[in-house]
Parts: structure tokens; C-alpha cells; sequence
């Protein structure tokens, strides 16, 4: 005889289909129309609930946490502002394929669409901004609906999924049963790539005389990056990581030239202008990655593996399309190039001599900065930073000058170390998403390098901190400027720095003291080394290092917008001729 | 150029808001776009028309691809295909050189007078969109009280159809 299958409330649905997906951590704030659930969470110990202070704080957690583990982070806020303060975090995810779930309550059914207390159309908010949102209009199908969610947020290209549940369905019951597997008509990402475009790029791989690699995030998220480290040694071919894909391919190894684009390295940028064969892995062709499309890469011939269709041939025509799972098509890439070691060996000269050029490239060293400087340089601490983690932390970052110096000074040898909001540049990730890493990796060193800027947009996440316990270690690179914004008026309108100077900053250090943790102010380079290994020695602190850095210094090198890759510009006090 | 693309799509509430706002979000054209229930009452097909570039055209169908309620995507411009559109409109036949005039052009273009008051006509004219774009040019602004046209429906001729 069948077991008899349980009633339940739609409430403790919610709570044991999490559990049944393994979830472990929740970010959430309450509010009206999630209380059934709250009540619920409440009476059970199997999913942890973490109460952030605001819910913009409630997805970049999540959002952290995701891009750590690869596993998908969940949220769970309320209706109307509940869900409203979650969108920039949702798009944030969206930008950067990061799967989450994000439960967001709604007012009971039958007062939807009746401007009722705290309702917005959460569905039609998010719509644009998630790759597919649920509205659950019965209690029936709520187990099968979040077992989709995870299905959709997962697999294929990831992102984030809304599901939005009204009031009512919390308090109806029904028999529960979640699903093992789901099928839907409509979605099935491809996995294998076609092997017939496989052989036809193995063939153009093997023809270049100046190839490169650029990879980008889908390599991290496709758990590819064994497969690309293969590959790129297998060819000996130069490697440039996207932004997104840093730590896909260890920066230390001398096949990395650095990450490209706006700010990416010369020898990178002048290996792209030139290469006559590119083979984009897990990437997306992004404006900050192309500069001026129609002078991008105009020798290459183009090979582009990626998962999303739609991301192949949208901004630059590709010769070689292949569409599937990153891992699976470099694992088959790998397999046809076991068998040309010959082949080659042929090659070998035109390659040698590709790398002499890009060696001549790279001795510009476009990355040289002042290093006696007695006034704090940003690029010195994250340099120092590196250098006292073993180049091993997790490291988040807000958006803007320090995050472009943390991409270039942190050398990432390992994927999900580096977490940033690379598509959307969102201010106010850092802190949060450092929160979700550490809950998660409770063991390992966490920095969040920030900025006075950002670092304010979400400080209230440091209650969560304490109440938490997840020590991470934020750097603050203070030049009391929006920097980025700062060094755009410095470029571009003659220094007119409009509302660009952050006036009345508030005392850092007592800011992390009243939250309850320790906070440092440091003004002098000498103090940047025994101050970080202080702070890294404090296991169980929040910390936050003030650092009063040059209020002047911008991120070279850097192309501006509307050139090329081979218009790079060095310095101020270097200009290429 | 001009592409009519053929959707299937679940039946359920917000899809249809999935594919306007796509085409709204990426900038991209849309001409005309109809849907209803097909034979499977939890599939709605939707038949739209849009221009552009073959690049924008494929980014188009990509992007339709993607979206998790879609089902199918058909660029018809690909195959032998049919298009009908259905035009109802009211015309002023309260003159008697009025009335003749609409309905030799209404005969002209295959369409019918459905209805007729003493100083309205109702008729209706189903052909190619390019028809009925000829058939409004045909008769004199004056005449015109309201149009309604909805839109362009197609399908593909010969043995090829579209399944889900």
C-alpha cells in the first residue's frame, strides 16, 4: 500500500521543500505577508534563516554566497517594499548569471490588484530583470513550483528566479510531495555542443599562428575551469580572463596575460587587437571587454562555446558557433587534441615567435605604479593583501576604482575566489555578498576591498555581521572621492568633479565599533603591511581598515570609449606612440 | 526586412507580457502580433511580425527562445508559407455614389458588407496585410469611420508544421 502522503500548510511546504533542496542558509526579512512562513521557519531547524537589515542586503548575501559555493542562494522577503528592495540585487544576479531563488510575499489572492497595504506586481516588476519569475495561485502546485524555481535557476545559463506567493496560499494545506525531477516542455538547455562545429574549431585552432583565449564567467559557472587550465597548457596558447572569469585560469601562471578590456592589461589588449584566431569560452563579448566593435579583433577568426544561443553572434559576428555546456565542449575539445601533439609540433615556431611579441608587450608593465610612495597607494595595499593571504582569500568587491585594482593587484589563482558585480556594477554588493561567502566558508579568510562610497550604500549589513558571526575583513580604500566617477571628470570634463567629493564621511573606525567589531585608520604606506597582517589575525572580528589612500590616483591603463584595444592609454605620464 | 515569426507558447497569465516586454527591452520592432489558444488549451500560438537585419532577426529568435514559457519559435520567412489578416471596418454609405464606390471596392479586394445601416456599412476583407494595406489606400479618407485589423495570422504550406 502507498504511504499516505502528509497535509500540509502551504507555509510548511515552503519550509520542507527547502529542506528537501538541500538548502542550508536563507536571507530574509519579515514582514505581513510572509508571516505564515515566518511562523513556520520559526517551529523547524533545518534551514538556517539569516535576518539582514534591509533586503537589498538579502540578495547580494545570497547573491555571495551563490558565486562562492555554485550552489543557488535563497531569499526570502515580503511584499511590496520587501520585494522592491530586493530588485537590485535580483538584477545584479541577472547581469552575472548567478542562479538565486528569491520568495517574495504577496497579498492574498483575492486582493490582488486592489492597491491593497503593501502590494506591488512583483511579477511585472521583476519580469525584465530574472530569468523567469512564478506567480502560485494554488496551494497545490507550490512544492513542484519551487522545485522548478531551483530547476530554472540552475541549469542551462543560470540567473535568478522570483517566486511570489500570496498571503493565502501560506495557510492552505495539501498533500505534500516534492518532486525528484522535473520536466518542462518548454525549457532544456543544451548540454553537448555539436561535434560537428567541435571538429571545425579543432581544425581552426590547430591552423593560428597568433592565437588566443578569452574566457569569461560562464567558465566559473560552468565548474570548467580543470578543463580550460588543460586546454590553454595543452596549446600553449596566451589566456586573458574577462572581469567575470578571473581565477578560471590561475593568474599566476605564465600563460596568463592579464585580464582584458577597459582596464585590462596592454599585453592582453594588444594579443586581442592582433590574434588571427580567438576562441571565446563562457564569454560575452561585453562593451567593456570590446571596446569599439568595429575595431575589435580584425585579423580573427572567431570561435565562440557558450551555453546561451542568444549570447553568441549578438555584438560581434562569430565564425565557429558552438553552442553547450562550457565543461562538456572543452572536455571534447581536449579529447580531439590528445591525438595532435604532431600538429604542434608544426607550430611551433609561428607560436614561439607570437609569444616573443607578447612578451616584448608585456615588458611596458602597463600595471607600474608608484611603489616608495609615503602617501598611501590603493593598488600597494591590494598588492600587500595578496602577498599576506597567499593569494587564497575570497575576496568581494563594490564597483569602481577599487574594484578595477583588486581585478588587477589580487591575482586569482582559483575560480570562486573573486566576487564582483561586474555586469550591473552595483555599489553596496561588497559587504553583503562577503557576508554570504563567509556563512558559507566559515574557515576561510573573506575580504570585501570597498571603497567610502560603496561601502556606506549597505553598512547596515554589519549588524548582520555580528549577529552572525562572519568575520570578514573589509578593506576601504578611502580617497574621499567617488573615484571612478572622479577620474572620469579629471578625463573628460576638464575636472569639473561634480557631486563627485564625498563631503561629512563619517568616522569609519567608530562606525565598526559601534556595530561592534574593531576598526583601524591607516595614513601611512609603511603601516599597510602590519596593519593587514593584524586585522588577518583577528579570526573572529569584523574589521574594518580605514585606509586614507591618494585621493588622486586613477586605474591605469585604460581604454576610453569609442577606441579599440590597440589604443590603449598607459599613464598620464605615459603615453604609447 | 520584414519576418513573421511564429511562437507557442504556454497558456498562462503573464506570458504574453514576457514577449512584449522582450521586444520592448531590447528595442527591437514589432509590427503587428495576434495570439490565441490552439487546439491544446494550454498552448497559445502567437503569430508576430517585425523588421530588421538578419542579425537583429536571429537575436530575435534567440532571444524568444530563451524566455521559459516559450516553446517554439518559427521564423516563417524560412519556409513556403500563408499569411491572412482580417480587416472590419465601418464605412459612411449614406450617398447613394458613396455606397457604389464601396462596394465595388469591397468586391475588387474579395471582402463582404456584413452589415448595413442607412448610413453606415460594416464589411470585411481577409487577405495578405500588403492587401489591406491597398484596400484602405483605395477608399477616400473620407468614408473611413473606424478600422480594426488584427493582425497578421500564418502558417506554413506543404507537409512541414509546427509541433510542440
Amino acid at each position: 500500500m502507498p504511504k499516505k502522503k502528509e497535509i500540509l500548510r502551504g507555509a510548511e511546504i515552503f519550509c520542507r521543500a527547502l529542506k528537501d533542496e538541500g538548502v542550508k542558509h536563507l536571507f530574509g526579512y519579515p514582514g505581513g505577508a510572509v508571516l505564515h512562513i515566518y511562523d513556520a521557519l520559526y517551529k523547524q531547524d533545518d534551514v538556517e534563516h539569516i535576518l539582514v537589515r534591509h533586503e537589498q542586503g538579502a540578495t547580494h548575501a545570497a547573491d555571495g554566497y551563490a558565486r562562492a559555493t555554485g550552489k543557488p542562494g535563497v531569499v526570502l522577503v515580503t511584499s511590496g517594499p520587501g520585494a522592491t528592495n530586493a530588485v537590485t540585487g535580483i538584477a545584479t544576479a541577472h547581469m552575472d548569471s548567478i542562479p538565486l531563488v528569491v520568495f517574495t510575499g504577496q497579498v492574498p489572492r483575492k486582493m490582488i490588484g486592489n492597491d491593497a497595504f503593501q502590494e506591488v506586481d512583483s511579477i511585472g516588476i521583476t519580469r525584465p530583470c530574472v530569468k523567469h519569475n512564478f506567480l502560485v495561485k494554488d496551494v497545490k502546485t507550490l512544492a513542484t513550483t519551487i522545485k522548478k524555481a531551483f530547476y530554472v535557476a540552475t541549469s542551462g545559463r543560470p540567473g535568478p528566479v522570483v517566486v511570489d506567493i500570496p498571503k493565502d496560499v501560506t495557510a492552505d494545506s495539501c498533500e505534500y510531495e516534492y518532486p525528484k525531477s522535473i520536466d518542462m516542455r518548454s525549457y532544456s538547455p543544451v548540454i553537448k555542443g555539436h561535434p560537428g562545429q567541435i571538429k571545425r574549431a579543432s581544425k581552426l585552432i590547430l591552423s593560428a599562428k597568433k592565437p588566443m583565449i578569452y574566457s569569461g564567467g560562464g567558465v566559473i559557472l560552468g565548474e570548467a575551469s580543470r578543463e580550460l587550465t588543460k586546454f590553454a597548457r595543452t596549446l600553449n596558447f596566451p589566456i586573458t580572463n574577462t572581469l567575470m572569469g578571473l581565477g578560471a585560469y590561475p593568474a599566476t601562471d605564465k600563460q596568463f596575460v592579464g585580464m582584458l578590456g577597459m582596464h585590462g592589461t596592454y599585453e592582453a589588449n594588444m594579443a586581442m587587437h592582433n590574434c588571427d584566431v580567438l576562441i571565446a569560452i563562457g564569454a560575452r563579448f561585453d562593451d567593456r571587454v570590446t571596446g569599439d566593435l568595429e575595431k575589435f579583433c580584425p585579423y580573427a577568426k572567431i570561435i565562440h562555446i557558450d551555453v546561451d544561443p542568444s549570447s553568441i553572434a549578438k555584438n560581434v559576428p562569430v565564425d565557429i558557433p558552438i553552442v553547450g555546456d562550457v565543461k562538456h565542449v572543452l572536455k571534447d575539445l581536449n579529447e580531439i587534441l590528445k591525438n595532435t601533439k604532431d600538429k604542434l609540433q608544426e607550430n611551433k615556431k609561428d607560436l614561439d615567435s607570437w609569444w616573443k611579441q607578447i612578451n616584448e608587450w608585456a615588458k611596458i608593465d602597463c600595471l607600474k605604479y608608484d611603489r616608495t610612495s609615503s602617501v598611501i597607494k590603493p593598488q600597494f595595499v591590494v598588492e600587500k593583501l595578496w602577498e599576506l593571504t597567499k593569494g587564497d582569500a575570497y575576496v568581494t568587491s563594490d564597483v569602481g576604482q577599487h574594484q578595477m585594482w583588486a581585478a588587477q593587484f589580487y591575482k586569482f589563482d582559483k575560480p570562486r575566489r573573486w566576487i564582483n558585480s561586474g555586469g550591473l556594477g552595483t555599489m553596496g554588493f561588497g559587504l553583503p555578498a562577503a557576508m554570504g561567502v563567509k556563512l558559507a566558508f566559515p574557515n576561510e579568510t573573506v575580504a570585501c576591498i570597498t571603497g567610502e562610497a560603496s561601502l556606506v550604500m549597505c553598512i547596515q549589513e554589519l549588524s548582520t555581521c555580528l549577529q552572525y558571526g562572519t568575520p570578514v575583513k573589509i578593506i576601504n580604500l578611502n580617497n574621499r572621492y567617488m573615484g571612478m566617477v572622479r577620474q572620469w571628470q579629471e578625463f573628460f570634463y576638464s575636472g569639473r568633479y561634480s557631486h563627485s567629493y564625498m563631503e561629512a564621511l563619517p568616522d569609519f573606525v567608530k562606525i565598526a565599533e559601534s556595530y561592534g567589531h574593531v576598526g583601524m585608520r591607516i595614513e601611512k604606506s609603511g603601516d599597510v603591511e602590519s596593519v593587514l597582517k593584524e586585522a588577518l589575525s583577528m579570526k573572529d572580528k569584523t574589521v574594518i581598515m580605514d585606509f586614507i589612500t591618494d585621493q588622486t590616483e586613477n586605474v591605469y591603463p585604460m581604454i576610453a570609449s569609442g577606441k579599440g584595444h590597440h589604443e590603449m592609454h598607459l599613464s598620464s605620464e605615459r603615453e604609447l606612440a | 526586412m520584414r519576418h513573421i515569426i511564429s511562437l507557442l507558447l504556454e497558456n498562462e497569465a503573464g506570458a504574453l507580457s514576457r514577449v512584449s516586454g522582450l521586444f520592448s527591452a531590447r528595442a527591437f520592432n514589432i509590427e503587428s502580433l495576434s495570439v490565441a489558444p490552439t487546439e491544446d488549451p494550454t498552448i497559445s500560438r502567437l503569430t508576430l511580425v517585425t523588421t530588421g537585419s538578419d542579425a537583429i532577426v536571429e537575436q530575435i529568435t534567440k532571444q524568444l527562445n530563451k524566455l521559459v514559457d516559450v516553446i517554439k519559435v518559427v521564423d516563417l520567412n524560412e519556409y513556403e508559407h500563408v499569411e491572412k489578416e482580417l480587416l472590419l471596418a465601418k464605412l459612411i454609405a449614406g450617398k447613394k455614389e458613396d455606397h457604389n464606390t464601396i462596394k465595388r471596392i469591397v468586391d475588387t479586394f474579395n471582402g463582404r458588407i456584413i452589415d448595413v445601416t442607412k448610413n453606415l456599412y460594416t464589411i470585411e476583407i481577409t487577405d495578405t496585410c500588403e492587401k489591406i494595406d491597398a484596400f484602405i489606400t483605395a477608399l477616400d479618407d473620407h468614408l473611413i469611420v473606424e478600422i480594426v485589423r488584427s493582425g497578421v495570422s500564418a502558417i506554413s504550406l506543404g507537409d512541414k508544421a509546427i509541433q510542440s
